[in-house]
């Protein structure tokens, strides 16, 4: 793979231990990205998702259907705003067909201060992208001197997951959930993926993964507006234990081996991971919950006055 | 443009030039402390900086032409986001950067018609305040590692006369900082370190450029 080396002018030297053409594209000025600058100065660097996008994809689909299918994937994340901000939770289970390849990963991460990722898909990639994107948002900030606004780290996740797309073509498909404090407005706010880039926004709460579905249709239920942060990360690991109910690629909270969700909340004071003693605490009182009401605290469902009469007979 | 320049006379006159550039320039002053590395200059401008974030514990100041301290400064900062990215992030050092610096500079200085200007310090601050560690790189690409305190550009002879005698190990941070500013002012007569720029690398980190691995001094406090 070719890529084109930019000298600034007057300088020119020899290759380095790299192989590279130093210091061009560091002395260049312009782009403040660090994928950019990769693309420029050391392509092979890029996670293979970038290169898998821009390259020669295997001729047959049914070689990489199966790839896909022994690669560790990563399964539901929820996340929801709450009053001066936004909580994110992430189940702790990759798992490989039937096979459970790891009990206790994580898919939930801190991208920056203000923000937090959460990852559905074939782990390895997804790991690598948030990895990327970690640094792509603090060599931002460190070269110019503030950081993106919520909007531009969104726009800027974007374009990586639209760089998977080769990859995703081939089975190897990795949805992030995004999550942020909007410092201007003082709220948390949602952006969803599809594989082709798409940003979307999401209000109130969403969920991604094979055990989404369910957790929304928690959510659907529980969430109110406004909640406090407890009570949000409440209600999330609610969502999670029914997805880990119905989803057998979704894992519930472990007493036994004391692996819970992964829960962060991002407010005015930054990203804060739950301790492992603090999301215990929320998990027992889930399960104890769920000992007297096995499918989750239900609703006070009630007609309201002036509703329709009796049934007929 | 004459037809031969000896190499002596070109690398002399190339020398020369930076030189004198730098002594025109005002000081600088980065030292050690309890509480980790301060750094301080004066600085009339409320936007543009000296010094900045490199790393979690390594920072970046300079003095001289600012068009060619900044082009350095974000290309130092590519160099350790790469190396961080391509291994881990503990393994991005000051020594390596400062190393890198040097063959920057170096083939900047031999091979471009006009030397940088500048006058660089990188640090990166230890567990324990022996473990600082100081760099200063000079326009031709020399890197010296420095203990306690460096004087950069400017009057250095002279602003450092000052810190020898008052500098002393286990400064708290702010007899450091006043330290700092009584020499810089010395042979500048009187208006200093006003309207000065001041950064320390230390724990807690500014709320501007989070460090993430938490690293810092445990059991020290800031003075």
């Amino acid at each position: 793979m070719t890529y084109q080396t930019r000298t600034n002018g007057r300088i020119r030297v020899g290759p380095d231990s790299y192989g590279r053409q130093l210091p061009g594209p560091f002395l260049a000025p312009g782009t403040s990205s660090f994928t950019d600058f990769l693309t420029a100065a050391a392509p092979e660097l890029l996670p293979r998702l970038h290169q898998a996008a821009t390259g020669v994809m295997p001729a047959g689909g049914a070689a990489s259907g199966s790839l896909a299918a022994d690669l560790p994937h990563g399964t539901t994340i929820v996340a929801a705003a709450c009053n001066g901000g936004v909580v994110m939770a992430g189940d702790r289970r990759a798992t490989a067909g039937n096979m459970i390849m790891q009990r206790d990963i994580d898919k939930v991460f801190r991208s920056d201060e203000f923000s937090a990722i959460g990852i559905a898909g074939v782990a390895g990639i997804g790991i690598e992208l948030v990895r990327l994107f970690q640094v792509e948002l603090e060599h931002y900030e460190k070269l110019e001197g503030h950081a993106l606004s919520l909007d531009g780290k969104a726009n800027r996740l974007a374009s990586l997951v639209r760089g998977n797309i080769g990859g995703a073509m081939q089975g190897l498909v990795v949805v992030p959930l995004f999550a942020g404090f909007d410092e201007d407005t003082g709220a948390g706010r949602i952006f969803s993926y599809d594989v082709a880039g798409g940003r979307y926004e999401e209000h109130r709460f969403h969920g991604i993964g094979s055990g989404s579905v369910f957790a929304r249709g928690a959510l659907k239920k529980l969430y109110r507006d406004g909640m406090p942060a407890e009570e949000t990360v409440y209600a999330l690991m609610q969502a999670l234990y029914d997805a880990a109910d119905d989803d057998s690629a979704t894992g519930g909270p472990d007493l036994t081996r004391r692996i819970y969700p992964v829960i962060a909340t991002v407010t005015a004071d930054g990203y804060e991971q739950l301790s492992d003693d603090a999301a215990g605490e929320y998990a027992r009182i889930v399960v104890e919950g769920r000992m007297e009401a096995p499918d989750g605290p239900p609703v006070q469902l009630s007609l309201p006055s002036g509703s329709p009469g009796a049934l007929p007979r | 443009m004459p037809f031969y320049v000896s190499p002596e006379q070109a690398m002399k006159d190339k020398a020369d030039y930076a030189r004198k550039a730098i002594t025109r320039i005002r000081s600088g002053v980065v030292m050690t402390c309890d509480a980790g590395i301060l750094f301080v200059a004066p600085n009339p401008s409320r936007a543009l900086r000296k010094f900045s974030e490199i790393y979690d514990r390594i920072a970046f100041a300079a003095v001289g032409r600012y068009n060619e301290f900044e082009n350095l400064r974000k290309a130092g900062v590519r160099y350790a986001d790469m190396t961080g990215f391509q291994y881990d992030r503990q393994d991005v050092t000051a020594r390596g950067l400062a190393n890198w610096y040097a063959q920057l500079l170096g083939t900047i200085f031999t091979e471009s018609p006009k030397p940088y200007e500048v006058e660089i310090v990188v640090a990166e601050v230890g567990k324990i305040q022996d473990d600082d560690q100081i760099y200063r790189i000079t326009f031709d690409g020399s890197v010296a590692d420095e203990h306690g305190f460096v004087v950069m550009g400017g009057q250095a002879d002279q602003v450092a006369a000052v810190l020898k005698e008052k500098y002393s190990d286990g400064m708290t941070l702010s007899q450091a900082f006043t330290t700092a500013i009584q020499a810089l002012a010395g042979p500048v007569k009187g208006e200093g370190a006003a309207g000065g720029e001041t950064a320390t690398t230390s724990p807690p980190p500014s709320s501007r450029w989070p460090c993430w691995t938490g690293g810092g001094r445990t059991g020290r406090s800031a003075g």
